[in-house]
Protein backbone atom coordinates (compact mmCIF):
# COMPACT_ATOMS: atom_id res chain seq x y z
CA UNK A 1 0.00 0.00 0.00
CA UNK A 2 2.63 2.41 1.05
CA UNK A 3 4.65 1.83 -2.11
CA UNK A 4 1.69 2.54 -4.35
CA UNK A 5 0.88 5.73 -2.50
CA UNK A 6 4.43 6.92 -3.08
CA UNK A 7 4.18 6.10 -6.78
CA UNK A 8 0.87 7.98 -6.97
CA UNK A 9 2.43 11.01 -5.41
CA UNK A 10 5.41 10.90 -7.76
CA UNK A 11 3.08 10.56 -10.75
CA UNK A 12 0.98 13.45 -9.56
CA UNK A 13 4.07 15.61 -9.08
CA UNK A 14 5.32 14.71 -12.57
CA UNK A 15 1.99 15.64 -14.18
CA UNK A 16 1.86 18.85 -12.15
CA UNK A 17 5.36 19.76 -13.28
CA UNK A 18 4.41 19.15 -16.91
CA UNK A 19 1.34 21.36 -16.59
CA UNK A 20 3.38 24.15 -15.03
CA UNK A 21 6.11 23.87 -17.67
CA UNK A 22 3.48 23.92 -20.44
CA UNK A 23 1.77 26.97 -18.96
CA UNK A 24 5.07 28.79 -18.50
CA UNK A 25 6.04 28.03 -22.09
CA UNK A 26 2.90 29.83 -23.29
CA UNK A 27 2.91 32.64 -20.78
CA UNK A 28 6.55 33.67 -21.17
CA UNK A 29 6.27 34.91 -24.78
CA UNK A 30 3.21 36.97 -23.83
CA UNK A 31 5.03 38.33 -20.81
CA UNK A 32 7.98 39.13 -23.06
CA UNK A 33 5.82 41.09 -25.48
CA UNK A 34 4.19 43.10 -22.73
CA UNK A 35 7.51 43.67 -20.96
CA UNK A 36 9.14 44.86 -24.17
CA UNK A 37 6.17 47.04 -25.13
CA UNK A 38 6.29 48.71 -21.73
CA UNK A 39 10.00 49.44 -22.03
CA UNK A 40 10.08 50.70 -25.62
CA UNK A 41 9.56 54.43 -26.08
CA UNK A 42 7.54 54.34 -29.28
CA UNK A 43 4.90 51.82 -28.17
CA UNK A 44 2.02 54.25 -27.78
CA UNK A 45 2.87 56.13 -30.98
CA UNK A 46 2.99 52.87 -32.91
CA UNK A 47 -0.36 51.73 -31.48
CA UNK A 48 -2.11 55.00 -32.30
CA UNK A 49 -0.54 55.41 -35.76
CA UNK A 50 -2.70 55.50 -38.88
CA UNK A 51 -0.96 52.31 -40.05
CA UNK A 52 -2.06 50.43 -36.93
CA UNK A 53 -5.60 51.78 -37.09
CA UNK A 54 -6.04 50.92 -40.77
CA UNK A 55 -4.51 47.47 -40.38
CA UNK A 56 -6.61 46.61 -37.32
CA UNK A 57 -9.83 47.78 -38.95
CA UNK A 58 -9.03 45.84 -42.12
CA UNK A 59 -8.22 42.72 -40.09
CA UNK A 60 -11.44 42.97 -38.09
CA UNK A 61 -13.86 43.41 -40.96
CA UNK A 62 -12.19 41.01 -43.39
CA UNK A 63 -12.03 38.28 -40.72
CA UNK A 64 -15.67 38.90 -39.81
CA UNK A 65 -16.64 38.57 -43.47
CA UNK A 66 -14.58 35.38 -43.68
CA UNK A 67 -16.53 33.91 -40.75
CA UNK A 68 -19.85 34.83 -42.38
CA UNK A 69 -18.78 33.17 -45.64
CA UNK A 70 -17.53 30.11 -43.77
CA UNK A 71 -20.79 29.73 -41.85
CA UNK A 72 -23.11 30.36 -44.80
CA UNK A 73 -21.25 28.16 -47.27
CA UNK A 74 -19.55 25.77 -44.86
CA UNK A 75 -22.52 24.68 -42.75
CA UNK A 76 -24.30 22.85 -45.59
CA UNK A 77 -21.00 21.24 -46.58
CA UNK A 78 -20.40 20.07 -43.03
CA UNK A 79 -23.96 18.75 -42.70
CA UNK A 80 -23.70 16.94 -46.00
CA UNK A 81 -20.41 15.34 -45.03
CA UNK A 82 -21.92 14.25 -41.75
CA UNK A 83 -25.22 12.84 -43.06
CA UNK A 84 -25.02 12.00 -46.73
CA UNK A 85 -23.74 8.64 -47.91
CA UNK A 86 -22.19 8.93 -51.34
CA UNK A 87 -19.25 7.35 -53.13
CA UNK A 88 -16.01 9.26 -52.55
CA UNK A 89 -17.18 10.69 -49.24
CA UNK A 90 -13.89 9.81 -47.57
CA UNK A 91 -12.06 11.65 -50.32
CA UNK A 92 -14.34 14.69 -49.98
CA UNK A 93 -13.65 14.59 -46.25
CA UNK A 94 -9.91 14.55 -46.86
CA UNK A 95 -10.19 17.42 -49.36
CA UNK A 96 -11.91 19.57 -46.74
CA UNK A 97 -9.02 18.91 -44.37
CA UNK A 98 -6.34 19.53 -46.98
CA UNK A 99 -6.13 23.33 -46.60
CA UNK A 100 -5.56 22.80 -42.87
CA UNK A 101 -2.44 20.78 -43.60
CA UNK A 102 -1.11 23.04 -46.35
CA UNK A 103 1.26 25.82 -45.36
CA UNK A 104 -0.48 29.18 -46.02
CA UNK A 105 2.24 30.01 -48.55
CA UNK A 106 1.07 27.04 -50.63
CA UNK A 107 -2.51 28.29 -50.31
CA UNK A 108 -1.32 31.68 -51.60
CA UNK A 109 0.48 30.16 -54.57
CA UNK A 110 -2.53 27.95 -55.29
CA UNK A 111 -4.83 30.98 -55.25
CA UNK A 112 -2.53 32.68 -57.74
CA UNK A 113 -2.63 29.70 -60.10
CA UNK A 114 -6.42 29.87 -60.05
CA UNK A 115 -7.34 33.52 -59.62
CA UNK A 116 -4.09 35.31 -60.53
CA UNK A 117 -3.74 37.25 -63.75
CA UNK A 118 -2.36 34.15 -65.44
CA UNK A 119 -4.54 31.76 -63.46
CA UNK A 120 -7.15 29.30 -64.66
CA UNK A 121 -10.03 31.67 -63.98
CA UNK A 122 -8.11 34.87 -63.40
CA UNK A 123 -6.87 35.30 -66.96
CA UNK A 124 -10.21 35.00 -68.78
CA UNK A 125 -11.83 37.02 -66.01
CA UNK A 126 -9.42 39.90 -66.53
CA UNK A 127 -9.89 39.80 -70.30
CA UNK A 128 -13.62 39.91 -69.78
CA UNK A 129 -13.93 42.46 -66.96
CA UNK A 130 -10.63 44.31 -67.22
CA UNK A 131 -9.90 43.88 -63.54
CA UNK A 132 -7.79 41.44 -61.58
CA UNK A 133 -8.37 40.31 -58.02
CA UNK A 134 -4.76 40.31 -56.78
CA UNK A 135 -3.73 43.35 -54.72
CA UNK A 136 -7.35 43.97 -53.71
CA UNK A 137 -9.18 43.53 -50.41
CA UNK A 138 -11.22 40.77 -52.06
CA UNK A 139 -7.97 38.83 -52.39
CA UNK A 140 -7.39 39.25 -48.65
CA UNK A 141 -10.78 37.71 -47.88
CA UNK A 142 -10.20 34.89 -50.37
CA UNK A 143 -6.88 34.07 -48.72
CA UNK A 144 -8.53 34.05 -45.30
CA UNK A 145 -11.41 31.88 -46.46
CA UNK A 146 -9.15 29.25 -47.98
CA UNK A 147 -7.02 28.87 -44.85
CA UNK A 148 -9.66 29.52 -42.16
CA UNK A 149 -13.00 28.16 -43.37
CA UNK A 150 -11.89 24.49 -43.24
CA UNK A 151 -11.48 24.87 -39.47
CA UNK A 152 -15.15 25.79 -39.18
CA UNK A 153 -16.29 23.00 -41.52
CA UNK A 154 -14.22 20.47 -39.57
CA UNK A 155 -15.67 21.55 -36.21
CA UNK A 156 -19.23 21.78 -37.55
CA UNK A 157 -18.98 18.32 -39.07
CA UNK A 158 -17.85 16.85 -35.77
CA UNK A 159 -20.74 18.65 -34.08
CA UNK A 160 -23.30 17.22 -36.53
CA UNK A 161 -21.77 13.76 -36.17
CA UNK A 162 -22.48 13.91 -32.44
CA UNK A 163 -26.18 14.64 -32.97
CA UNK A 164 -28.21 11.43 -32.93
CA UNK A 165 -29.92 10.85 -36.28
CA UNK A 166 -32.96 9.53 -34.36
CA UNK A 167 -33.92 13.09 -33.43
CA UNK A 168 -34.10 14.07 -37.07
CA UNK A 169 -36.18 10.99 -37.90
CA UNK A 170 -38.62 11.80 -35.09
CA UNK A 171 -38.89 15.42 -36.22
CA UNK A 172 -39.51 14.25 -39.77
CA UNK A 173 -42.28 11.84 -38.70
CA UNK A 174 -43.85 14.72 -36.78
CA UNK A 175 -44.07 16.58 -40.07
CA UNK A 176 -41.20 19.05 -39.66
CA UNK A 177 -39.57 20.18 -42.88
CA UNK A 178 -35.90 19.43 -43.42
CA UNK A 179 -35.00 23.06 -42.97
CA UNK A 180 -37.04 23.30 -39.76
CA UNK A 181 -35.51 20.07 -38.48
CA UNK A 182 -32.05 21.44 -39.07
CA UNK A 183 -32.76 24.85 -37.54
CA UNK A 184 -34.72 23.60 -34.51
CA UNK A 185 -33.22 20.19 -33.78
CA UNK A 186 -29.76 19.71 -35.25
CA UNK A 187 -28.21 23.17 -35.04
CA UNK A 188 -29.16 23.75 -31.37
CA UNK A 189 -27.67 20.40 -30.39
CA UNK A 190 -24.49 21.10 -32.34
CA UNK A 191 -24.38 24.65 -31.00
CA UNK A 192 -21.20 24.46 -28.95
CA UNK A 193 -19.33 22.74 -31.78
CA UNK A 194 -20.51 25.37 -34.26
CA UNK A 195 -19.51 28.21 -31.94
CA UNK A 196 -16.13 26.58 -31.35
CA UNK A 197 -15.68 26.33 -35.11
CA UNK A 198 -16.53 30.00 -35.51
CA UNK A 199 -13.91 30.97 -32.93
CA UNK A 200 -11.27 28.76 -34.61
CA UNK A 201 -12.11 30.13 -38.04
CA UNK A 202 -12.05 33.73 -36.88
CA UNK A 203 -8.76 33.28 -35.02
CA UNK A 204 -7.14 31.67 -38.04
CA UNK A 205 -8.42 34.43 -40.33
CA UNK A 206 -7.09 37.14 -37.97
CA UNK A 207 -3.68 35.50 -37.97
CA UNK A 208 -3.47 34.87 -41.73
CA UNK A 209 -0.16 36.07 -43.16
CA UNK A 210 1.46 33.87 -45.79
CA UNK A 211 -1.37 33.43 -48.27
CA UNK A 212 -2.31 37.11 -47.99
CA UNK A 213 1.25 38.29 -48.62
CA UNK A 214 1.60 36.09 -51.70
CA UNK A 215 -1.85 36.51 -53.19
CA UNK A 216 -2.98 39.94 -52.04
CA UNK A 217 0.30 41.77 -51.52
CA UNK A 218 1.03 44.35 -48.85
CA UNK A 219 -0.48 47.82 -49.13
CA UNK A 220 -1.72 50.05 -46.37
CA UNK A 221 -5.47 50.40 -46.22
CA UNK A 222 -6.09 47.86 -48.99
CA UNK A 223 -4.38 44.59 -48.19
CA UNK A 224 -2.22 45.28 -45.13
CA UNK A 225 -3.87 43.38 -42.28
CA UNK A 226 -2.40 43.33 -38.77
CA UNK A 227 -0.08 40.34 -39.36
CA UNK A 228 1.32 42.05 -42.48
CA UNK A 229 1.72 45.34 -40.64
CA UNK A 230 3.57 43.48 -37.88
CA UNK A 231 5.85 41.79 -40.42
CA UNK A 232 6.57 45.09 -42.18
CA UNK A 233 7.29 46.74 -38.87
CA UNK A 234 9.59 43.90 -37.84
CA UNK A 235 11.48 44.20 -41.10
CA UNK A 236 11.49 47.97 -40.98
CA UNK A 237 13.99 50.46 -39.68
CA UNK A 238 12.10 50.66 -36.37
CA UNK A 239 13.10 47.10 -35.58
CA UNK A 240 11.33 45.07 -32.95
CA UNK A 241 9.70 47.97 -31.08
CA UNK A 242 6.96 48.70 -33.62
CA UNK A 243 6.27 45.02 -34.20
CA UNK A 244 5.95 44.43 -30.45
CA UNK A 245 3.53 47.36 -30.08
CA UNK A 246 1.28 46.11 -32.88
CA UNK A 247 1.46 42.54 -31.55
CA UNK A 248 0.33 43.60 -28.09
CA UNK A 249 -2.47 45.61 -29.67
CA UNK A 250 -3.61 42.59 -31.71
CA UNK A 251 -3.44 40.34 -28.65
CA UNK A 252 -5.49 42.77 -26.57
CA UNK A 253 -8.17 43.16 -29.23
CA UNK A 254 -8.31 39.39 -29.80
CA UNK A 255 -8.60 38.75 -26.06
CA UNK A 256 -11.47 41.23 -25.73
CA UNK A 257 -13.30 39.75 -28.70
CA UNK A 258 -12.87 36.14 -27.59
CA UNK A 259 -14.02 37.07 -24.10
CA UNK A 260 -17.07 38.99 -25.36
CA UNK A 261 -17.92 36.06 -27.63
CA UNK A 262 -17.86 33.71 -24.62
CA UNK A 263 -20.08 36.06 -22.62
CA UNK A 264 -22.59 36.51 -25.42
CA UNK A 265 -22.83 32.84 -26.33
CA UNK A 266 -22.78 31.39 -22.83
CA UNK B 1 16.40 54.07 -26.32
CA UNK B 2 17.31 50.46 -26.67
CA UNK B 3 18.06 48.12 -23.84
CA UNK B 4 19.42 44.63 -23.59
CA UNK B 5 16.84 42.04 -24.34
CA UNK B 6 15.77 39.40 -21.87
CA UNK B 7 17.40 36.19 -23.13
CA UNK B 8 14.18 34.17 -23.46
CA UNK B 9 12.79 36.73 -25.87
CA UNK B 10 15.64 35.90 -28.23
CA UNK B 11 14.60 32.30 -28.46
CA UNK B 12 12.49 32.47 -31.66
CA UNK B 13 14.99 34.63 -33.54
CA UNK B 14 17.95 32.61 -32.33
CA UNK B 15 16.18 29.37 -33.12
CA UNK B 16 15.40 30.59 -36.64
CA UNK B 17 18.99 31.65 -37.14
CA UNK B 18 20.32 28.37 -35.80
CA UNK B 19 17.93 26.51 -38.09
CA UNK B 20 19.47 28.40 -41.01
CA UNK B 21 22.99 27.92 -39.80
CA UNK B 22 22.72 24.39 -38.47
CA UNK B 23 24.03 25.21 -35.01
CA UNK B 24 27.63 24.12 -35.40
CA UNK B 25 30.68 25.54 -33.76
CA UNK B 26 33.03 23.57 -35.91
CA UNK B 27 36.31 25.27 -36.73
CA UNK B 28 36.29 27.34 -39.85
CA UNK B 29 32.50 27.62 -39.96
CA UNK B 30 31.04 31.08 -40.51
CA UNK B 31 27.52 32.39 -41.00
CA UNK B 32 27.04 35.22 -43.50
CA UNK B 33 23.95 37.42 -43.17
CA UNK B 34 23.43 38.57 -46.76
CA UNK B 35 20.96 40.96 -48.39
CA UNK B 36 18.23 39.39 -50.59
CA UNK B 37 19.79 40.71 -53.78
CA UNK B 38 23.06 38.93 -52.93
CA UNK B 39 21.39 35.58 -52.38
CA UNK B 40 22.47 33.83 -55.57
CA UNK B 41 25.96 35.31 -55.94
CA UNK B 42 26.72 34.71 -52.26
CA UNK B 43 26.29 30.97 -52.80
CA UNK B 44 28.96 31.12 -55.53
CA UNK B 45 31.18 33.29 -53.36
CA UNK B 46 30.76 30.90 -50.44
CA UNK B 47 31.65 27.92 -52.62
CA UNK B 48 34.68 29.75 -54.03
CA UNK B 49 35.85 30.68 -50.54
CA UNK B 50 35.48 27.11 -49.31
CA UNK B 51 37.62 25.88 -52.21
CA UNK B 52 40.25 28.53 -51.55
CA UNK B 53 40.23 27.86 -47.80
CA UNK B 54 39.89 24.10 -47.25
CA UNK B 55 38.30 23.17 -43.92
CA UNK B 56 36.02 26.17 -43.87
CA UNK B 57 32.27 26.17 -44.34
CA UNK B 58 30.13 29.18 -45.23
CA UNK B 59 26.49 29.19 -44.15
CA UNK B 60 24.03 31.75 -45.48
CA UNK B 61 21.10 33.60 -43.98
CA UNK B 62 19.47 35.59 -46.77
CA UNK B 63 16.80 38.23 -46.03
CA UNK B 64 16.16 41.91 -46.61
CA UNK B 65 18.89 44.09 -45.09
CA UNK B 66 16.37 45.58 -42.68
CA UNK B 67 15.41 42.13 -41.40
CA UNK B 68 19.05 41.17 -41.00
CA UNK B 69 19.62 44.27 -38.86
CA UNK B 70 16.74 43.31 -36.58
CA UNK B 71 17.97 39.72 -36.33
CA UNK B 72 21.49 40.84 -35.42
CA UNK B 73 20.15 43.35 -32.87
CA UNK B 74 18.17 40.57 -31.23
CA UNK B 75 21.24 38.38 -30.90
CA UNK B 76 21.25 36.12 -33.97
CA UNK B 77 24.67 34.42 -34.37
CA UNK B 78 26.08 36.17 -37.44
CA UNK B 79 29.79 36.32 -38.33
CA UNK B 80 29.76 38.50 -41.45
CA UNK B 81 27.09 41.04 -42.42
CA UNK B 82 26.65 42.11 -46.05
CA UNK B 83 23.73 44.55 -46.44
CA UNK B 84 22.67 46.27 -49.67
CA UNK B 85 23.40 49.70 -48.23
CA UNK B 86 26.10 51.22 -46.00
CA UNK B 87 23.30 52.75 -43.87
CA UNK B 88 22.39 49.37 -42.35
CA UNK B 89 26.03 48.70 -41.47
CA UNK B 90 26.47 52.21 -40.09
CA UNK B 91 23.49 51.77 -37.79
CA UNK B 92 24.83 48.50 -36.36
CA UNK B 93 28.35 49.94 -36.19
CA UNK B 94 27.10 52.84 -34.08
CA UNK B 95 25.42 50.38 -31.73
CA UNK B 96 28.68 48.49 -31.32
CA UNK B 97 27.78 45.29 -33.13
CA UNK B 98 30.54 45.46 -35.74
CA UNK B 99 34.32 45.29 -35.51
CA UNK B 100 36.35 47.47 -37.84
CA UNK B 101 35.07 49.61 -40.69
CA UNK B 102 32.60 48.13 -43.20
CA UNK B 103 34.29 47.69 -46.60
CA UNK B 104 32.52 48.24 -49.92
CA UNK B 105 32.86 45.14 -52.11
CA UNK B 106 30.29 45.62 -54.88
CA UNK B 107 27.90 48.11 -56.43
CA UNK B 108 24.59 47.78 -58.17
CA UNK B 109 22.03 49.83 -60.09
CA UNK B 110 18.28 49.91 -60.45
CA UNK B 111 16.25 48.67 -63.39
CA UNK B 112 12.56 48.15 -64.05
CA UNK B 113 11.55 44.49 -64.24
CA UNK B 114 8.58 43.71 -66.51
CA UNK B 115 6.98 40.44 -67.62
CA UNK B 116 8.58 39.21 -70.87
CA UNK B 117 6.74 40.21 -74.02
CA UNK B 118 4.99 43.32 -75.14
CA UNK B 119 3.52 45.03 -72.11
CA UNK B 120 2.53 48.48 -70.93
CA UNK B 121 6.05 49.37 -69.76
CA UNK B 122 8.71 49.85 -72.44
CA UNK B 123 10.51 52.84 -70.93
CA UNK B 124 11.01 54.33 -67.46
CA UNK B 125 8.52 57.10 -68.28
CA UNK B 126 5.76 54.47 -68.72
CA UNK B 127 5.75 53.88 -64.94
CA UNK B 128 3.43 56.90 -64.65
CA UNK B 129 0.77 55.37 -66.96
CA UNK B 130 -2.57 55.47 -65.17
CA UNK B 131 -3.77 52.10 -63.91
CA UNK B 132 -0.37 50.44 -64.10
CA UNK B 133 0.19 47.73 -61.49
CA UNK B 134 3.53 48.62 -59.94
CA UNK B 135 5.21 46.84 -57.04
CA UNK B 136 8.07 48.20 -54.94
CA UNK B 137 10.13 46.84 -52.08
CA UNK B 138 8.97 48.28 -48.75
CA UNK B 139 10.33 51.72 -47.90
CA UNK B 140 12.59 50.43 -45.13
CA UNK B 141 14.27 47.91 -47.44
CA UNK B 142 17.30 49.36 -49.30
CA UNK B 143 15.86 48.52 -52.73
CA UNK B 144 12.62 50.26 -51.77
CA UNK B 145 14.54 53.28 -50.50
CA UNK B 146 16.64 53.46 -53.68
CA UNK B 147 13.55 53.14 -55.90
CA UNK B 148 11.85 56.04 -54.15
CA UNK B 149 15.09 58.03 -54.38
CA UNK B 150 15.20 57.45 -58.16
CA UNK B 151 11.62 58.70 -58.44
CA UNK B 152 12.51 61.81 -56.41
CA UNK B 153 15.45 62.46 -58.75
CA UNK B 154 13.21 61.98 -61.79
CA UNK B 155 10.78 64.53 -60.39
CA UNK B 156 13.59 66.98 -59.63
CA UNK B 157 15.15 66.53 -63.07
CA UNK B 158 11.86 67.52 -64.66
CA UNK B 159 12.51 65.34 -67.72
CA UNK B 160 9.38 63.31 -67.10
CA UNK B 161 7.08 66.23 -66.48
CA UNK B 162 5.64 67.63 -63.26
CA UNK B 163 3.83 65.20 -60.99
CA UNK B 164 5.77 62.19 -62.33
CA UNK B 165 6.79 60.96 -58.88
CA UNK B 166 3.25 61.21 -57.49
CA UNK B 167 1.80 59.53 -60.58
CA UNK B 168 4.22 56.60 -60.28
CA UNK B 169 3.67 56.24 -56.53
CA UNK B 170 -0.11 56.20 -57.04
CA UNK B 171 0.41 53.09 -59.20
CA UNK B 172 2.03 51.16 -56.35
CA UNK B 173 -0.19 48.19 -55.50
CA UNK B 174 2.03 46.44 -52.99
CA UNK B 175 5.08 47.12 -50.83
CA UNK B 176 6.86 43.80 -50.71
CA UNK B 177 9.07 42.61 -47.84
CA UNK B 178 12.13 42.21 -50.07
CA UNK B 179 13.28 43.12 -53.58
CA UNK B 180 13.05 39.44 -54.56
CA UNK B 181 9.43 39.29 -53.39
CA UNK B 182 8.69 42.33 -55.58
CA UNK B 183 10.37 40.62 -58.54
CA UNK B 184 8.35 37.45 -57.91
CA UNK B 185 5.13 39.44 -58.41
CA UNK B 186 6.40 40.44 -61.88
CA UNK B 187 7.53 36.90 -62.65
CA UNK B 188 4.01 35.69 -61.87
CA UNK B 189 2.50 38.38 -64.08
CA UNK B 190 0.56 39.85 -61.16
CA UNK B 191 2.43 43.15 -61.41
CA UNK B 192 3.16 45.03 -64.64
CA UNK B 193 6.46 46.33 -63.26
CA UNK B 194 8.75 46.40 -60.24
CA UNK B 195 11.84 48.47 -59.54
CA UNK B 196 14.65 46.03 -58.76
CA UNK B 197 18.43 45.73 -59.11
CA UNK B 198 19.88 44.94 -62.53
CA UNK B 199 21.48 41.84 -60.99
CA UNK B 200 18.12 40.44 -59.84
CA UNK B 201 17.30 39.28 -63.37
CA UNK B 202 19.93 37.00 -64.93
CA UNK B 203 20.86 37.50 -68.57
CA UNK B 204 18.65 35.43 -70.86
CA UNK B 205 15.75 35.26 -68.39
CA UNK B 206 12.70 33.90 -70.23
CA UNK B 207 10.05 35.35 -67.92
CA UNK B 208 11.28 38.79 -66.96
CA UNK B 209 12.84 41.57 -69.03
CA UNK B 210 14.61 44.64 -67.80
CA UNK B 211 13.86 48.22 -68.78
CA UNK B 212 16.61 50.75 -68.07
CA UNK B 213 16.36 53.37 -65.38
CA UNK B 214 18.07 56.41 -66.98
CA UNK B 215 21.58 57.04 -65.64
CA UNK B 216 20.65 60.60 -64.68
CA UNK B 217 18.11 59.39 -62.12
CA UNK B 218 19.55 55.95 -61.29
CA UNK B 219 20.85 55.23 -57.82
CA UNK B 220 24.12 53.51 -57.01
CA UNK B 221 23.61 50.78 -54.44
CA UNK B 222 26.68 49.92 -52.42
CA UNK B 223 27.22 46.56 -50.76
CA UNK B 224 29.47 46.54 -47.72
CA UNK B 225 30.89 43.69 -45.68
CA UNK B 226 31.47 43.90 -41.96
CA UNK B 227 32.65 41.35 -39.41
CA UNK B 228 30.53 41.07 -36.26
CA UNK B 229 32.24 41.94 -32.99
CA UNK B 230 30.81 38.82 -31.36
CA UNK B 231 31.92 36.41 -34.07
CA UNK B 232 33.09 33.03 -32.78
CA UNK B 233 35.55 32.85 -35.68
CA UNK B 234 37.23 36.23 -36.27
CA UNK B 235 40.00 34.75 -38.46
CA UNK B 236 37.80 33.01 -41.02
CA UNK B 237 35.32 35.92 -40.96
CA UNK B 238 38.06 38.42 -41.80
CA UNK B 239 39.35 36.05 -44.51
CA UNK B 240 35.87 35.92 -46.04
CA UNK B 241 35.52 39.71 -46.02
CA UNK B 242 38.95 39.91 -47.71
CA UNK B 243 37.92 37.24 -50.24
CA UNK B 244 34.98 39.44 -51.34
CA UNK B 245 37.38 42.16 -52.53
CA UNK B 246 40.00 39.69 -53.82
CA UNK B 247 40.55 39.20 -57.56
CA UNK B 248 38.62 35.93 -57.51
CA UNK B 249 35.72 37.29 -55.44
CA UNK B 250 35.41 40.37 -57.62
CA UNK B 251 35.39 38.20 -60.75
CA UNK B 252 32.47 36.16 -59.38
CA UNK B 253 30.57 39.33 -58.53
CA UNK B 254 31.28 40.82 -61.95
CA UNK B 255 30.01 37.68 -63.68
CA UNK B 256 26.74 38.08 -61.76
CA UNK B 257 26.45 41.65 -63.03
CA UNK B 258 27.61 43.55 -59.97
CA UNK B 259 29.90 46.57 -60.27
CA UNK B 260 33.43 46.47 -58.89
CA UNK B 261 34.08 47.95 -55.46
CA UNK B 262 35.85 51.04 -56.82
CA UNK B 263 33.56 51.80 -59.77
CA UNK B 264 31.08 54.68 -59.74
Amino acid sequence: MKVRKGADRAGFAAVGLLVVAFAVFFLLPFAGLIDRAAREDGTWDAMTSATARQALWLSLWTSALTVVIAVVAGTPVAYLLSRARFPGRALADALVDLPIVLPPTVAGVALLTAFGRRGLIGEPLEQWTGTAVSFTTAAVVMAQVIVAAPFYVRAARAGFDAVDVQFERVAATLGASRWRTFARVVAPQARSALLGGIVLCWARAMGELGATLIFAGNFRGTTQTMPLAILESFEGAGGLGGAVALSVMLLAVALVFLWLFRLVTR
Amino acid sequence: MRRRLAPWLLAPVAAAAVACSGGGGQEGDITVFAASSLGDVMRDLGAGFERAHPGTHVRLNVASSATLVTQIREGAPADVFTPASPDEAAALSKEGFLSGTPQTFATNHLAVAVPAGKGPVEAFADLAKPGLRLVLAARDVPAGRYAREALRRAEAAGTFGPGFEAAVLSNVRSEEPSVRAALAKVRLGEADAAIVYVTDVPAGDQEVWLVDVPAAVNVRAEYVAAVLRKTANPGTSADFAAYLVSKEGQAILERAGFGRAGTP
